[in-house]
């Protein structure tokens, strides 16, 4: 069986994830509210990466636009309820999503038909465009940014007030919010690379003139998951709103998704939760360098260079080899076991 | 055959710049029957398969399947009219099963919609549709085995299973043979007398004793030009085939 849905292979892998899943559950009682911040960004970046892992990782589409979504769905909490005139949760993630869906289809329609180098290139024009409309006019309060109303997080009619906590819980509802939205973002992204879509941007990613040939519209498939991936960014794009009330053309800057990049390709292109971990070892190698050095990211760029030279499939792709076999090399030295990536079966990408 | 071909061409021509690939050529694929094309080197066979699936467009000319114009449709079309391809390089899913390989193919024209994101356990109609063709291609006992590590022979079986899974009428093989062995070329052989007869296929090859063993019709590409059409014998025959191409086939 190939390790084609990028899903855990046994169920030690869905121990770890579920062990993650826990540790993050509890972890806001045990640290200082510094962390559980720095947490939840963490958590928001591992949501953009996750979206991006569909595309990257599961369609084979390497967008620069990705990033300018994320920053449609937090300047669409912006524009709904500008500081001052607070708005509903249930209603402003809806309206996040849709609208960067809305612009994901439109960038999509206009890009799919590149590939490649082309398809790069045209996505980062459509995000730079994004990103100067914000930039540039004083729609969304121009270079500086705005601050912006969080959303309220009530939902039937019970509202909850982050204020009525003591002042070292008060970062609590957002993280919390945060690692819903994560766990449900990575389930539904996970239905969605086992099911039969997933299977057939599989085959985009590895042959897309061949998936053309068995009668796939591959551009249909290609543009579906491009919307999908927009929509999650702008999710996630909206959580950056709920934590932080605040918005900048930054955040449509193709930094965002040449960071969102990178932590894919950190945490290993070849699985969904390589996504989850690349974001927390960025953001936190980021937080590692900011205490050592004002070079964050000369830091960062060298230490994500050479993980991809010493991890070929990066973080997640780390294997500790059976036991036994441990012990079998230690009787035989001079065969010294080492952290092996699996190898995957050579595939195919020639063309007719 | 006295019957109404299934695929056909009108005049078609393609041109890659300056150079005619495939020139006016008017030819007709009947509906069931092995219809062999072959030529030299650079007579165009590759680039008429390429118009017959959609892959390249034609410049000038009408291509009909069933009496319907269909040139201009884009590739993936093709497939849902019932009409599929093999190609000449071995083109498949390497890092899948031989089954996965199959499924995927068989997806592609039974499934749309919401039934997309169901999973692929629940969907054992794919899983039968797959099965008749891996074992139809001889290929049963490696059904789970990783297409990458299948013997070259294997490999182009499976590439025909997987023009099967949709099911066709219409199945167009651009040199099955290559690199395969003896035995292997003759256990292709009798799959294809057997797809000949409930399917139209066309095949391009170069190995002359296997065409000529195989062949209902066949039909003769130099510069991409029609040079003669007929039976074998016929074919055999012909003063201006053993010319432009007979009597050189042991230079090539």
């Amino acid at each position: 069986m190939s390790s084609s849905h990028m899903l855990p292979q046994s169920w030690i892998g869905w121990c770890a994830l579920a062990v993650g899943a826990l540790v993050l559950a509890i972890l806001p009682f045990y640290v200082p509210s510094y962390y559980v911040g720095l947490t939840t960004v963490a958590m928001i970046a591992a949501m953009l990466a996750l979206s991006v892992h569909l595309l990257v990782g599961g369609a084979g589409m390497v967008s620069l636009c990705h990033g300018a979504f994320y920053g449609v769905g937090a300047y669409t909490v912006f524009f709904l309820s500008p500081e001052g005139s607070p708005q509903p949760a249930w209603l402003t993630l809806p309206v996040a999503m849709l609208v960067s869906g809305l612009c994901a289809l439109v960038v999509g329609a206009l890009s799919i038909r590149t590939k490649g180098f082309f398809f790069l290139m045209v996505t980062l024009a459509f995000g730079q465009m994004l990103f100067t409309v914000l930039h540039d006019t004083k729609l969304g309060g121009g270079t500086d940014g705005a601050y912006l109303a969080k959303p309220i997080l009530s939902l039937f009619g019970y509202t909850f007030d982050p204020m009525s906590l003591p002042r070292s819980q008060r970062s609590f509802p957002a993280y919390y919010v945060a690692f819903g939205q994560l766990v449900v973002t990575y389930l539904v992204l996970a239905f969605l690379l086992r099911s039969l879509f997933g299977r057939v941007l599989h085959g985009i990613k590895l042959n897309e003139h061949r998936m053309e040939a068995l009668g796939y519209n591959t551009g249909f498939y290609k543009l579906g998951a491009f919307v999908i991936a927009g929509v999650f960014a702008g999710a996630a794009g909206h959580m950056w709103s709920l934590q932080s009330g605040f918005v900048n053309p930054e955040l449509l800057a193709w930094h965002k998704s040449a960071e969102a990049l990178l932590m894919i390709l950190l945490g290993g292109i070849n699985s969904l939760a390589g996504a989850i971990i690349g974001a927390f070892a960025f953001t936190a190698l980021g937080e590692a360098a900011l205490s050592l050095t004002d070079r964050k990211l000369l830091v960062q760029g060298l230490v994500v260079l050479l993980a991809v030279i010493v991890l070929r499939h990066g973080i997640a792709g780390i294997r500790l080899r059976d036991p036994r076999r441990w012990l079998q090399a230690l009787r035989s030295p001079g065969k010294w076991p080492n952290l092996s990536v699996r190898k995957p079966v050579q595939e195919a990408r020639q063309n007719d | 055959m006295i019957d109404q071909p299934i695929l056909q061409t009108e005049d078609v021509s393609r041109r890659f710049g300056g150079l005619f690939a495939v020139r006016n050529v008017t030819f007709a694929l009947a509906a069931r029957g092995l219809h062999a094309v072959i030529g030299p080197n650079g007579a165009g066979k590759s680039t008429f398969v390429n118009l017959l699936s959609g892959q390249v467009q034609p410049s000038a000319g009408r291509i009909l399947l069933r009496g319907q114009d269909v040139s201009g449709l884009p590739a993936w079309r093709f497939p849902h009219l019932g009409v599929t391809r093999s190609f000449q390089r071995t083109n498949i899913f390497k890092s899948f099963t031989v089954h996965e390989n199959v499924r995927l193919a068989a997806q592609a024209t039974r499934v749309f919609g919401k039934d997309m994101f169901s999973t692929v356990r629940r969907t054992a109609h794919l899983n039968d549709v797959a099965d008749r063709a891996i074992e139809r291609v001889g290929l049963a006992d490696q059904r789970q085995t990783i297409a990458g590590i299948l013997s070259h022979g294997a490999q182009r079986q499976l590439e025909i299973a997987m023009t099967l899974a949709i099911e066709p009428q219409v199945i167009l093989l651009d040199e099955p043979l290559a690199g395969m062995g003896q035995d292997e070329s003759e256990r292709m052989a009798a799959l294809m007398g057997g797809l000949a007869t409930d399917h139209a296929v066309l095949l391009i090859e170069h190995d002359m004793d296997f065409v000529f063993q195989v062949a209902d019709r066949m039909t003769v590409l130099v510069e991409g030009k029609i040079l003669a059409t007929g039976t074998p014998e016929e074919i055999r025959r012909n003063a201006a085939v053993q010319a432009a191409y007979l009597g050189d086939s042991d230079v090539h």
